[in-house]
């Protein structure tokens, strides 16, 4: 007797860290549950949001912030989602225009690469000889991790986003382009956009999200919380199956199938090259330092940590995108649910400390 | 940056109040209120010329295209929409939600044209693929026609789409089916009656379309006996 075969469809951004649900699906891990994991490629994160909302989708992959937003009642439609995966820490990073690095270096001689608060005085240096004019920076969503850590950063450096630096919504695969032409100052993004700047010439790494906040998600799978509850064997054999396929993707020996599946045209379209180089090569950073790249990380960083939902909530709430009350905390944090995960994956030191400023 | 204005498109303060006009069935839209401003976000330049045109049918003369989406912030400022109508395959969706909730790039804040009572209509217009915002308080009658409007044009111009893709479809499946045919009839001695039957039992058979196994038997005899074109 075979089990019925229980339809998921799941919007995902054309991105290395929709790795794991492409696997799930492509690979058969998720034939394997008795699912039948429908992919939906998307071309905006606005797009994702409404799509799930109106129940076009059942899961999707989305920026970690997302379901919180979604709880919080900022987006358009009322859809409550959970979200009870993480897919990986990703690997964000800070470019400058190399017009501003050079800036950078002149104030700072002994500008460390890579270190937040040599970084972060350096640009400060900068902020303050341009007597009040705001440098532009850019990332990809105003509910990004990218938002956020920018802004903390920048702020634990004594430089006051919105007035010393414009933040502003760019998609990611302008973001190069954005910066040679001198549109932006800076941005912080995922692999590959930092890489592709670097190698243009038109920007300097000076920074990576894991220098700044070691652990913390960048992108979660996130489920209708009306799905999860009405079917929770399907979400538990889902969650089986990315279990099975995070597990797949991370051993380097199928490295070379999971480009050649996620380069189709139906995935992610982009050359096998630029997934190559995001998947298993290096950052340049700006001093030539080169910092390799883990995009999945090991299996505990699939656990959405309740101290990251946290700390997307107290950002949220310190840029004034929501008022701090004790109903909208519980909405947010309600949010990530480590404990639908299945063979619960044991807590880390919590991810919500693991900033360069706290000890 | 303030989202939350986001689901606020329309202040329920900002609504006319029912009247006895209204019930007689009179516009209650004044007179001497300015067209609206209208800007269209598509890259396909067909599509948007579709929507310009029945735009301007149903009386609108303030319409703005653009399809290019360079200096796009230069653009919405310059042109001051009342109401921007957006492709949903336009992946500056999230750039375009970030800046219309800045003050300082637009005269009047926007927001996504939502209401819980016309969630039925967004379902239309995702399903469509085209999403609208509007300048905050703008009367909610006086959108909606603009959105149906949208809603349609997508529609018939995804319906326009499948068709040709159809036709063309059918015209390469026809051209398919007479080379195979004629392969057939060259080496097998088939008369054009048995070869057609052959293709037709045999994509039967397989389960398969009639071109789809013309197509292969072309590409094999090609393999084999070289091309024969």
């Amino acid at each position: 007797m075979s089990r019925p075969i229980e339809p998921i469809r799941l919007g995902f951004m054309p991105l290395i860290d929709a790795a794991i649900p492409i696997v799930a699906a492509d690979k058969g891990f998720a034939a394997l549950e008795g699912l039948d994991l429908q992919l939906m490629r998307e071309t905006s994160w606005a797009n994702i949001r409404d799509r799930i909302a109106i129940g076009h989708f059942e899961a999707a992959h989305l920026l970690a912030p997302m379901p919180l937003a979604a709880n919080l009642g900022l987006t358009p439609f009322e859809a409550p989602l959970v979200t009870p995966m993480a897919l990986g820490p990703g690997a964000n990073a800070i470019t400058v225009s190399r017009a501003l690095y050079e800036a950078m270096r002149a104030a700072a001689p002994d500008l460390q690469v890579n270190d937040p608060v040599s970084v972060g005085a350096a640009l400060k240096a900068v902020v303050q000889a341009r007597a009040g004019k705001a440098l532009q920076f850019a990332v990809v969503h105003p509910h990004s991790a990218q938002n956020y850590v920018l802004r903390y950063w920048l702020s634990a450096c004594g430089i006051t986003p919105d007035r010393d630096v414009e933040i502003g919504v760019l998609p990611p695969p302008l973001m190069p382009d954005a910066l040679a032409s001198g549109a932006v100052d800076g941005f912080c993004v995922g692999e590959p956009w930092n890489s592709r700047a670097a190698h243009q010439g038109a920007g300097a790494i000076v920074l990576t999200k894991v220098a700044i906040w070691r652990g913390g998600p960048e992108k979660v799978l996130g489920f209708r919380r009306a799905f999860a509850e009405a079917k929770p064997q399907v979400l538990q054999a889902a969650l089986r199956a990315m279990k099975a396929a995070a597990q797949w993707c991370r051993q380097p020996e199928h490295h070379e199938e999971l480009i050649d599946i996620l380069s189709r045209a139906n995935r992610l379209n982009i050359s096998a090259k630029d997934i190559g180089a995001a998947l298993t090569g290096t950052m340049p950073l700006a001093d030539g330092r080169q910092i390799a790249i883990d995009p999945f990380g090991d299996e505990a960083a699939l656990r959405p940590d309740i101290g990251a939902a946290d700390w997307f909530f107290a950002q949220m709430v310190r840029w004034g995108q929501v008022t701090d009350t004790a109903d909208n905390c519980a909405a947010a944090t309600s949010a990530f649910r480590p404990d639908l995960l299945p063979g619960a994956i044991a807590a880390e030191a919590a991810t919500a400390s693991g900033f360069f400023d706290q000890a | 940056m303030g989202s939350k204005s986001l689901t606020r498109a329309f202040d329920p303060s900002l609504r006319p109040e029912p009247c006895a006009i209204g019930a007689l069935g009179l516009n209650l839209a004044p007179m001497t209120s300015p067209d609206l401003c209208i800007l269209v976000l598509d890259e396909n330049t067909v599509r948007a010329a579709i929507i310009e045109a029945g735009l301007r049918e149903a009386g609108h003369t303030r319409v703005h295209i653009v399809t290019e989406m360079h200096g796009l912030v230069r653009r919405i400022t310059e042109i001051a929409p009342d109401v921007i109508v957006i492709d949903l395959s336009n992946p500056n969706r999230d750039q375009l939600e970030h800046l219309l909730q800045m003050s300082r790039a637009v005269r009047k804040p926007i927001a996504m044209f939502v209401d819980q009572s016309d969630r039925d209509m967004m379902e239309q217009a995702i399903e469509a693929g085209v999403s609208a915002y509007v300048v905050d308080g703008l009367r909610q009658d006086r959108v909606k026609s603009i959105l149906d409007m949208a809603i349609a044009r997508f529609n018939a111009f995804s319906r326009l789409q499948a068709e040709l893709e159809d036709t063309r479809q059918a015209l390469e499946d026809r051209k398919a089916i007479d080379r195979a045919k004629a392969l057939l009839m060259k080496t097998r001695a088939m008369s054009e009656d048995e070869a057609h039957h052959l293709l037709r039992r045999t994509a039967m058979t397989q389960s398969r379309r009639m071109g789809d196994v013309a197509r292969a038997l072309v590409a094999s005899a090609e393999l084999l006996l070289g091309d024969e074109k």
